[in-house]
């Protein structure tokens, strides 16, 4: 036994062990969420239950299992239609069930509000006149849908302008408000001309918004009449119509399309229904701006401070003692960031700035309330130990003899460090960058507190100067997990998003990270010394 | 060995009363040498005697370490050289330094060479062009590289790199061309190759070179400086010190009886 212990066999077995467990792990949770992730957006066959007491029943089969107590057969059926039933999924027992049938012509609607609408279509009515084209009722619809979806857009561009016009009066109004915070009497030249430009805005602001409002209205006296499976009859207004779906009688190809088409929905479009339906755009894009905006805060000042602390600072205690702290910031809890951040960036610098710049607006805070900007500072703060120490100890593991040689040839020290150091570090400070951009992404304790809303009502850049915004809040997909699947009253019809937004979350940060690491070994492969 | 013998030309650097401590141990003992232009001096003796260290001391390069205390005077072409006012930038220009062991930097063959006059603040192509040639063409590399100049140096071979790097020192036309055992990581015949090239680099720059190899010093210096234990024991004309040294020590060392 001993002896066999000394060849080291053993060791090697229980190394591998540990090293399987973890692969098994990730490869699970990997696979849980890409299943439940990429699934989500194929459509589903709609079954007709019919039961033993006489009623109907029209879904998706969510889940089949079996009861805990009884032992007998359950099934989850999502029956959408939330406005008429109260609810999107039933649980019924098999027991109770007399037939199932997949009928064709039943029909899947994406809707603005109250969830998805399962049935059979009508009639397709507008004005009170039957909408009939094509022969087909379900092409009808889809005619119909896509004439109303024009001047939906007609709508959507008009109150785009509207945004617009709203942004310019609430300039006027600040501007108003910090001439009179300033003095009344001296400026009132000034502001009764912006008084007059800001009456000037709002009433073709009114005008549009009223004609944006009988815009709408026209559209919507275009609707379909729907039935459920036990015959109740639904009035839905074309524009509320987001998408027609036919599963039973798609093909293929077609049910590819919709795929994508979903796809691309959740990418670029805003989400609806408080999150649990539509796109997450908005939180993509306050993700990835958050990070960026974090590392261009990280990555300069940990690199500064490492070269600092490898290249300059006298070696001794406090150099030391330094170099201790900073791996142990590394291991703070996060929440204490955030409550950190709250205090010194929000309240402290944020309202410094309030009081300095903006005091007319008090006592509304416009840089002394959580926003993109102090929550990326905080996130800095959290990662830059990390950065800080890849950068370490790669300009610790550059061989002596390169320094020596460029300082041996008339080079100063800072010379050294722009032209041959920074290079040959740069792997190695690509994989901080890599470590800190992934740890920042997943983070959400500290956001929580700094600057992340559940449903931001403006992106922090857009048209409007000086484009970035960095006082306003934004979305965050970690914290789109976390608001969805557990603070969201629709917690079964949610479950789907919350797959979806962490499969989109795991694939940024492996996105970023491959994208990093790629660049690396681009690099490394320039900077390693390959002879002897 | 042709027998030029000298009319003792113009002293370049010399030393006098040279003592470094590292810490508390004294790895220099009043040493006190005199190094001449055009000349090959070669520092011979046991590991750990403190070749290096002194070196270092030419091109200022102890500086990098903290630890180190120097007293006693350097004195280049007139001017002292051992002081903390000395603007050791300018002095590494004019004292060049050969690596132990073959130090190319990951750029191409081209920027290495012209590193030295990129950070000097040389701009112009032309200058830099003529520069690569006639240093590789110094370093006897020329025809080996001039294929591959914007290609890395990290491909290089040991032999070539070496040459490389002795070529890098020489592009900011140096006075003084330190080497560290150049050829202590190279074959034979990139050791007979240096060696014709400290041959021919001796009539333009002033070498002094480290070496543990007795026939290499035999063959390629005209002045020859034996160390013992941090102490210089016996330096002189090459040709003597191998044929009739004064110090049974040396006589020992050079026939191979320790060290
Ligand atoms: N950085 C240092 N700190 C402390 N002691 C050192 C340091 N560098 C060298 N020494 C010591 O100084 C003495 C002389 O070292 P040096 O490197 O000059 O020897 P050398 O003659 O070049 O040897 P070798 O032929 O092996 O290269 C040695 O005893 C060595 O241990
Ligand atoms: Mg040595």
């Amino acid at each position: 036994m001993n002896s066999f212990i000394k060849t080291g066999e053993p060791q090697v077995f229980v190394c591998g062990t540990a090293l399987a467990l973890i692969l098994v792990m990730t490869l699970t949770l990997a696979g849980v969420v890409l299943k439940n992730g990429l699934g989500y957006f194929w459509p589903r066959q709609l079954v007709q239950f019919e039961m033993k007491d006489g009623s109907r029943l029209l879904g998706e089969v969510r889940a089949t299992e079996r009861n805990q107590l009884t032992g007998a057969g359950q099934i989850q059926i999502k029956i959408s239609n939330r406005d008429l039933y109260g609810q999107d999924f039933k649980w019924v027992s098999e027991s109770d069930v007399a037939s199932r049938s997949v009928p064709e012509e039943a029909i899947l609607l994406e809707r603005m509000e109250h969830g998805n609408f399962a049935g059979f279509l009508k009639k397709v009515e507008g004005e009170g006149v039957e909408y009939l084209r094509t022969g087909s009722a379900v092409k009808d619809l889809a005619l119909a849908v896509e004439a109303v979806r024009e001047k939906m857009k007609e709508v959507a561009a008009v109150r785009k302008k509207m945004i617009s016009l709203n942004y310019k009066i609430e300039k006027r109004r600040r501007e108003i408000q910090k001439l009179k915070f300033r003095d009344i009497s001296a400026n009132s030249a000034a502001i009764s001309a912006l008084e007059a430009e800001k009456e000037k805005l709002e009433s073709e602001f009114n005008r549009i918004n009223e004609e944006s409002g009988r815009m709408e209205g026209e559209a919507r006296r275009f609707y379909g009449l729907f039935a459920d499976a036990s015959g109740t009859e639904k009035e839905i207004a074309l524009a509320d119509i987001i998408r027609i779906q036919t599963p039973n009688s798609m093909s293929a190809p077609e049910k590819i399309g919709a795929y994508f088409e979903r796809t691309r929905e959740l990418l670029l479009d805003d989400p609806r229904e408080s999150n649990t339906e539509g796109g997450l755009f908005p939180a993509i894009f306050g993700t990835i701006m958050m990070v960026l905006l974090m590392s261009c805060f990280s990555l300069p000042f940990g690199v500064i401070a490492a070269i600092y602390l490898r290249e300059y600072a006298k070696e001794g205690i406090v150099t030391r003692m330094v170099g201790i702290a900073v791996n142990n910031l590394a291991g703070v809890p996060s929440i204490v960031y955030g409550i950190f951040g709250l205090g010194f960036f929000v309240y402290g610098i944020g309202g410094s700035i309030d009081r300095l710049f903006f005091p007319e607006r008090l006592p509304t805070p416009t840089f002394g309330t959580g926003g993109i900007l102090w929550s990326s500072l905080t996130l800095a703060l959290l990662t830059v130990p990390v950065v800080i120490v890849a950068t370490e100890e790669s300009l610790a593991s550059i061989p002596r003899g390169i320094r020596e040689g460029s300082l041996a040839l008339g080079a100063t020290k800072f010379q050294t460090l722009i032209r041959l150091l920074l290079p040959m570090a740069t792997p190695g400070i690509m994989t901080g960058m890599i470590l800190s951009m992934a740890r920042a992404a997943g983070e959400v304790a500290p956001l929580m507190i700094v600057g992340v809303v559940k449903l931001a009502p403006a992106l922090p850049f857009d048209g409007n100067f000086p484009f970035f915004h960095m006082d306003r809040k934004f979305m965050h997909l970690g914290f789109h997990i976390f608001d969805v699947g557990f603070q969201s009253p629709n917690v079964e019809a949610a479950k789907p998003m919350v797959y979806i937004t962490t499969l989109l979350l795991l694939a940024i940060v492996a996105a970023s990270g491959s994208m990093a690491i790629y660049l690396r070994n681009r690099m490394r492969k320039k900077y390693t010394t390959s002879h002897f | 060995m042709p027998q030029t013998v000298k009319t003792d030309p113009k002293p370049i650097l010399s030393v006098s009363g040279l003592n470094l401590f590292y810490s508390e141990k004294q790895a220099l003992k009043d040493i006190n040498l005199v190094m001449r232009r055009n000349q090959v001096t070669a520092f011979i003796g046991p590991s750990g005697c403190g070749k290096s260290t002194l070196l270092r001391c030419f091109n200022r390069m102890n500086d990098l370490i903290d630890s180190v205390r120097i007293d006693g005077s350097i004195n280049f072409e007139g001017e002292e050289i051992n002081t903390p006012s000395t603007d050791v930038i300018t002095l590494r220009r004019r004292i060049g330094m050969v690596f132990q062991h073959s130090n190319p930097f990951p750029k191409s063959i081209y920027e290495n060479i012209v590193y030295g006059l990129r950070i000097a603040g040389v701009k112009d192509k032309s200058t830099l062009d003529e520069t690569v040639e006639r240093s590789l063409r110094s370093a006897a590399i020329w025809d080996e590289v001039k294929d591959r100049l914007h290609e890395s140096a990290l491909g290089l071979s040991g032999g070539q790199a070496q040459r490389i790097c002795i070529a890098r020192a020489i592009a900011v036309n140096p006075e003084i061309i330190l080497m560290d055992e150049p050829c202590s990581a190279l074959d034979p015949i990139s050791t007979f190759k240096i060696e014709e090239l400290i041959e021919e680099l001796k009539l333009e720059y002033t070498i002094i070179i480290v070496t543990h190899n007795m026939q290499q010093a035999a063959r390629v210096s005209d002045v020859t400086g034996f160390f013992y234990m941090g102490e210089l024991i016996e330096a002189g004309e090459t040709r003597k010190i191998f044929t009739n040294p004064e110090k049974a020590q040396t006589e020992d060392y050079i026939t191979g009886r320790f060290g």
